[in-house]
């Protein structure tokens, strides 16, 4: 078959090239099935992230994110393209690659019927360590996560927080060369989510390369090398933080929303200046992408005066992940 | 409700939720070990996990085996026959001088095996496969998803067993004078064979069942498959006396309990009279296999979506 074939010649390749990376993807796609027809999830992604990156996936609720780190994880099987984690075909060598690969879910997975020791000593020997050496381990992620006073407590007595660093601790048991966290933070409050953060931050200094998915822009921007912004099953753009910014000319985005419907050819005098990127005009709301910002909301106001409309309300979006998805998807990023 | 924990790295004074140290963290990957995982570690592992439940759970899986055969053996063969009102077994095979202990003692034993091997497997899978997921869990570890449809079985089978283990001593000690089943084993080898191969029955169909079972219809299981099962499965009469309704004698054979009952009495009381061997051991083995293939294929498409 094709996929085996193609895919040990690029590892072959990669052998001659040095290390393979640590994810990568062709033309990645999943379609699922079902009763009122086929309903595209992730449609061609290419992804290429190296060993020791911190690399994120970022988009709104339904973007395809989970169905893609599902695919590298070999617990949803593509329905076109390849992937590779740690040099393996996932779809070939699905062992091979949970092996190497740490994952935590976005649902909480934890083992009820055991304690939070137990929960890691069991991972651990499922992972191939010896009963004495997982419950050593244990102890360590134990401690190392602040898990110290609830190490005999039940999985289902531990809060939001605790179960969330106990999944992450679970998913290291046995040094994983790729860790998958799939929404790690979502639904916990401000401050354990900055404290999970600070656990990743370290994990990342320590070399541990991380694939993370998430809809909150601040995560990406606080925590990641290297973003990818996802919707509806594609990738938009990929890059640093810097180069989405630069590369989409996204700058300051500024929109003026007026009392009634917007005629031709308001803004028509800003379209056509070098600093500006473009114009949209939507029914009552007038939208300018510029480098200079400053003095265009003044524009807008009086031009509105003129042609008879009152301001209703105006933004003004400092530079940002949310400005480049405004200007990649023309749409309002919505958590 | 307020967070406790600390963004810093000291650790917290009450104890309640201690910050993870990035000194800590660090030494995980650093000192990390590099276990070299095998199919037979991992399948070892997972077992030793379901004694550790088992355990935690013994007294509420003990009570859940032996209440229902103990109450049923006590009303049947001490009540019943103190108050006067003796079952009465007609003719044929079961007839002369049976005791209705006799009848139930291999009955309920397979009522157990299928009992056990639904609750062992069916209900943890049907947990699983809900909104949480947490099978998830499971399907990382490094084997095959075959391969975890086959240790639900071994596990749920093992359960199964053990519950078989459990009541034979109360059927067979719980009676009124004259009451007592004549139990009389002369071939062991295939006493263990008729119970293994039973247990892995029961368990192959407690993973079909646990994979193709709506969560929200779980009661279904008791009306609509436990109970006819078990009341048209010889529990309670052996299959050779239902030949007075011989329509309902062929229909009762598409249930895989009658060769569960019959293979028992085959080897614990063949006095009784019981079907023919091979058909029993046919069905056992090709049951197993077959509902067993069929568990774990509906099993792998529902892990891997």
């Amino acid at each position: 078959m094709t996929p085996t074939a193609r895919g040990e010649s690029w590892a072959a390749e990669a052998v001659a090239q040095g290390p393979p990376a640590a994810i990568r993807t062709q033309d990645l796609r999943k379609t699922y099935k079902t009763s009122r027809g086929d309903v595209p999830a992730v449609c061609g992604i290419d992804l290429d992230v190296s060993g020791g990156e911190f690399f994120g996936l970022l988009g709104p609720n339904g973007a395809g994110k989970s169905t893609t780190i599902g695919m590298l994880t070999t617990l949803v099987l593509p329905t076109g393209g390849q992937a590779w984690v740690a040099g393996i075909d996932v779809v070939a060598d699905p062992v091979g690659v949970k092996r190497r690969i740490g994952v935590v879910t976005q649902n909480n997975t934890l083992d009820m019927q055991l304690t939070v020791t137990e929960n890691l000593e069991f991972r651990s020997r499922f992972f191939g360590l010896g009963p004495r050496e997982a419950g050593r381990r244990a102890g360590q992620l134990i401690e190392a996560f602040g898990l110290g006073d609830r190490r005999k407590a039940m999985a289902t007595d531990l809060s939001g927080g605790q179960a969330r660093r106990l999944l992450i601790a679970r998913s290291l048991v046995h040094r994983p060369e790729v860790l998958f966290l799939d929404e790690p933070t979502a639904g916990l409050d401000p401050q354990t989510r900055v404290n999970l953060w600070d656990i990743l931050r370290v994990l990342h200094d320590e070399g541990q390369t991380i694939l993370l998915t998430t809809h909150y822009m601040e995560e990406a921007e606080a925590l990641c090398d290297r973003i990818a912004v996802v919707d509806h099953g594609k990738v938009l753009a990929a890059g640093t933080v810097d180069e989405l910014k630069a590369g989409t000319g996204a700058d300051t985005v500024i929109t003026v929303r007026y009392e009634s419907p917007v005629p031709e050819g308001l803004a028509a005098s800003l379209a056509g200046r070098p600093s500006v990127g473009k114009v949209e005009t939507d029914r009552d709301r007038v939208r300018v992408f510029t480098r200079e910002p400053e003095g265009v909301l003044g524009e807008l106001v009086a031009a509105g005066a003129s042609a008879g409309l009152t301001v209703r309300d105006a933004t003004q979006l400092k530079p940002s992940l949310e400005t480049v998805f405004l200007t990649l998807t023309g749409r309002e990023y919505r958590e | 409700m307020t967070s406790t924990i600390r963004t810093t790295a000291a650790p917290a004074a009450d104890g309640k939720a201690a910050v993870p140290a990035a000194s800590g963290i660090a030494a995980l990957i650093a000192g990390a070990p590099t276990p070299q995982p095998t199919m037979t570690k991992t399948f070892a592992a997972m077992m030793a996990r379901e004694l550790r439940v088992l355990r935690r759970n013994a007294i509420a899986t003990f009570t859940r085996a032996v209440m229902q055969p103990l109450l049923f053996v006590f009303v049947f063969t001490y009540v019943m026959p103190k108050i006067g009102g003796g079952v009465f077994l007609g003719g044929g095979a079961a007839g002369g001088g049976t005791t209705f202990a006799t009848i139930l003692v291999p009955g309920l034993m397979a009522s157990m095996l299928l009992m056990q091997g639904i609750m062992a497997v069916t209900f943890p899978l049907v947990m699983e496969f809900s909104w949480q997921r947490t099978i998830e869990d499971r399907a990382l570890a490094p084997v095959p998803i075959s391969v975890l449809a086959i240790q639900k079985i071994t596990a749920g089978a093992a359960q199964s067993f053990i519950g078989a283990l459990i009541v034979f001593p109360i059927v067979l000690v719980v009676h009124a004078a004259g009451q007592a089943p004549h139990v009389h084993v002369t071939n062991w080898p295939l006493l263990a064979l008729i119970l293994l191969t039973a247990s892995l029955l029961t368990a192959a169909l407690g993973l079909l069942l646990g994979t193709i079972m709506d969560p929200r219809k779980m009661q279904m299981l008791f009306a609509a498959i436990l109970l006819p099962a078990t009341m048209l499965g010889c529990v309670y009469y052996p299959w050779s006396a239902l030949h007075h309704i011989r329509w309902l004698q062929i229909a009762v054979l598409v249930n895989p309990m009658v060769y569960m009952s019959e293979g028992l009495r085959a080897v614990l009381t063949p006095g009784t009279g019981h079907m023919a061997l091979w058909a029993i051991l046919l069905v056992l083995v090709g049951g197993t296999v077959v509902f067993g293939y069929l568990g774990a294929r509906t099993f792998t498409r529902r892990v891997l979506n």
